[in-house]
């Protein structure tokens, strides 16, 4: 391989990759609370989509903002029936999922006709940080990337810090390991589970405007295609701990990169084969380290009375 | 309160989510500017408004809801989550094309049962891969089956590309189903033996639930695995495999129903989401067998009136599922609020 096409191909994992580790980041902090969101992957389409009208308002900026409010408000829809209420929380974000397919496919023929023409929004360039972007080969790749790149790299640490170091970050963790003990302590464990599963959502609507804003430019139906749920399975490679999590991330990124660097190799193969790449390896990933880690003892469970 | 009440009264939640979600996708549609009326009306005739409309549109609509639906209700109700019924559906569609377009010589009789067994042990299959991964490697099914939707929507689009083409290349689809190996139709519309089907599954599993030691141990492993297991000494990872093996089956069998029912042929986006609409009609069915037949009537109601509404009014069918997610909410709402009440009253007597 030339060093031309290894700097190509970095560089095209981390633009991947960056979706994936920003809604991955975001429900580390959720499921650290012990609320497994399976909303993401609509709270991700229904911020790519929130971008796409945004950024035609407003340029990028207008978009991430939309993206972010729209994210924040599909997992409180979330939050309110799962924590305040109790219900199921796979069924309930599944439904959400289904709920944010309709009303994105709605919206988006509504406001852009039913030919679904594609948009040329205003995107978030390329900015190459000064020294490090020089680096051969990997500087390119890490550090000439959108700025919603960047704000994944600092979430990472931000994120670490608040769970392991933060008070709340501690309220947290009880809230995830046992809701009754952090009761017992004093932690409002509603409060604390509903603040997880909002910024998991912000994040989520993040990570739906860098797949529009940063990577494909425009928006489609059900343009996030499993991207929700490969982050939830990131999060199970990464342990629950953000600075893993960044590391699995960017290992997905790879993966689903790979199918830019074969396509340009293996004329013949059938694309679809690429693009199953990434759910398999999913499956793989996930049978060879559940067991090994330990997610935290309520996930997925209503707090106890 | 006696059985008929109860039985009615059980139903009065379901109606109210469906209400309420009609009313949601009416408030929406005026917001965005539509002619709410007009669009639910044409909803309405789309649905029920002449007979063509309800053996040609609504039932053979609601078939593969029923059938998906009662296996969704199965793996549910021992616990087993199975999302992936959109993939196992397909895997379903796919061998029974591959059966299919190989019988054209072959007697009826025989090529529409090997088109529907084709069918139903591809659905099983392709959940077989989940139900390993969850009992050897711990990997929950919620996740595998779901994942798996994207890998059969992939393995469909490049079969009508590849293996499954039609004959001169052109289109991306398989060729038309023989004769020989199409459902037989009531005459002159799209209601097809799979009907029958789907009614006898729901008889069959309806009596197997209540009837049975395998369905009261479906059921116990549902409600407490742990319980079932060291009380009732049932092999809960059976079941556990057993159920979603079911349910893979009887997507698998709705996959070959449609293309040898309604659509004849193989194409990418052959299901407008039925395996994911079929959650809802379980759970609006509160997984009942029974209840089930009403449900998928219903959906396939609403999914009927969503494709005249976008005909007639240019409203996007998808805006259907706004509906479906509403209405599992509701559900899910009511249930815990009985669930609280009940624990009340059981805290109140003690």
């Amino acid at each position: 391989m030339t060093e031309e096409l290894l700097a190509s191909f970095l560089a095209a994992s981390v633009r991947v990759a960056t979706p994936l580790l920003l809604a991955a980041l975001g429900e580390t902090i959720t499921e650290r609370g012990g609320v497994i969101n399976l909303g993401l992957e609509g709270a991700m389409l229904s911020g790519a989509l929130a971008a796409a009208l945004g950024a035609t308002a407003a340029g990028p900026w207008g978009g991430l903002g939309a993206a972010i409010v729209a994210g924040v408000l599909v997992a409180a829809i979330f939050a309110v029936v799962v924590v305040r209420a109790g219900a199921d929380q796979i069924i309930t974000g599944t439904a959400i999922t289904l709920g944010c397919i309709g009303l994105t496919g709605a919206i988006y023929r509504s406001a852009y006709g039913p030919a679904g023409v594609g948009l040329s929004l205003p995107t978030f360039p390329a900015v190459p940080i000064p020294g490090l972007a020089a680096i051969p080969v990997v500087g390119p790749a890490l550090f000439q990337q959108s700025v919603l790149t960047y704000a994944g790299y600092l979430a990472a640490p931000v994120l670490w810090w608040l769970v392991y170091r933060a008070r709340w970050g501690l309220r947290l963790r009880a809230a995830g390991e046992s809701s009754t003990d952090a009761r017992a302590a004093g932690v409002n464990v509603e409060r604390v589970r509903i603040v997880g599963t909002l910024i998991g959502g912000g994040f989520a609507g993040v990570a739906g405007a860098s797949l529009v804003l940063a990577q494909v430019g425009t928006f489609a139906e059900k343009m996030t295609a499993g991207r929700g749920f490969i982050a939830i399975a990131i999060v199970v490679l990464g342990a629950w701990n953000p600075a893993r999590v960044f590391g699995a991330a960017l290992f997905f990124g790879a993966a689903m990169a790979l199918q830019f660097l074969f396509q340009s190799f293996a004329i013949g193969v059938p694309y679809q084969l690429f693009l199953v790449l990434p759910y398999l390896l999913t499956l793989l990933v996930l049978a060879g380290v559940v067991g090994k880690t330990r997610a935290p003892a309520e996930l997925g469970r209503s707090a106890g009375e | 309160m006696n059985r008929r009440t109860g039985w009615f009264v059980s139903l009065l939640p379901g109606a109210a989510a469906l209400v309420i979600g009609l009313l949601v996708l009416g408030l929406g549609l005026a917001l965005s500017g539509y002619d709410a009326v007009a669009a639910l009306a044409a909803m309405w005739r789309g649905a029920f408004g002449s007979a063509e409309a309800i053996l040609s549109s609504l039932l053979p609509r609601a078939i593969p809801l029923i059938l998906i639906g009662l296996g969704v209700g199965l793996s549910f109700r021992a616990g087993a989550l199975n999302i992936g019924a959109e993939g196992q559906f397909y895997a379903g569609a796919i061998m029974a094309t591959w059966v299919g377009l190989g019988a054209a010589a072959w007697p009826r009789a025989l090529a529409v049962p090997a088109v529907l067994a084709a069918g139903l042990t591809a659905g099983m299959l392709w959940v077989a891969v989940p139900v390993v991964l969850r009992l050897r490697f711990g990997v929950l099914e919620v996740i595998s089956t779901l994942l798996l939707n994207f890998v059969a929507e992939a393995l469909v689009s490049w079969m009508v590309v590849g293996p499954l083409q039609e004959t001169k290349h052109v289109y991306p689809q398989s060729d038309l189903l023989p004769l020989a190996a199409r459902l037989p139709q009531l005459a002159g519309t799209r209601l097809h033996l799979g009907g029958i089907l789907a009614l006898g599954l729901a008889l069959t599993l309806w009596v197997f639930g209540r009837k049975t030691l395998a369905g009261f141990q479906l059921r116990a492993t549902g409600v407490n695995p742990l319980a079932a297991k060291v009380i009732g000494g049932v092999n809960t990872r059976r079941v556990f495999a057993a159920a979603l093996l079911a349910s893979g089956a009887c997507a698998g069998l709705a996959g070959a129903t449609e293309v040898s029912g309604t659509t004849y042929a193989l194409f990418q986006n052959l299901s407008p989401g039925y395996g994911f609409t079929a959650i809802a009609v379980a759970l609006l069915a509160r997984l009942d067998p029974l209840a089930t037949i009403l449900t998928g009537l219903l959906f396939a109601a609403l999914e009927a009136g969503a494709s005249a509404m976008q005909r007639e009014a240019g409203i996007p069918a998808v805006s259907v599922f706004i509906v479906e997610a509403v209405i599992i909410i509701i559900v899910l709402l009511s249930d815990v609020s009985r669930r609280k009440a009940i624990a009340r009253g059981a805290g109140a007597e003690s």
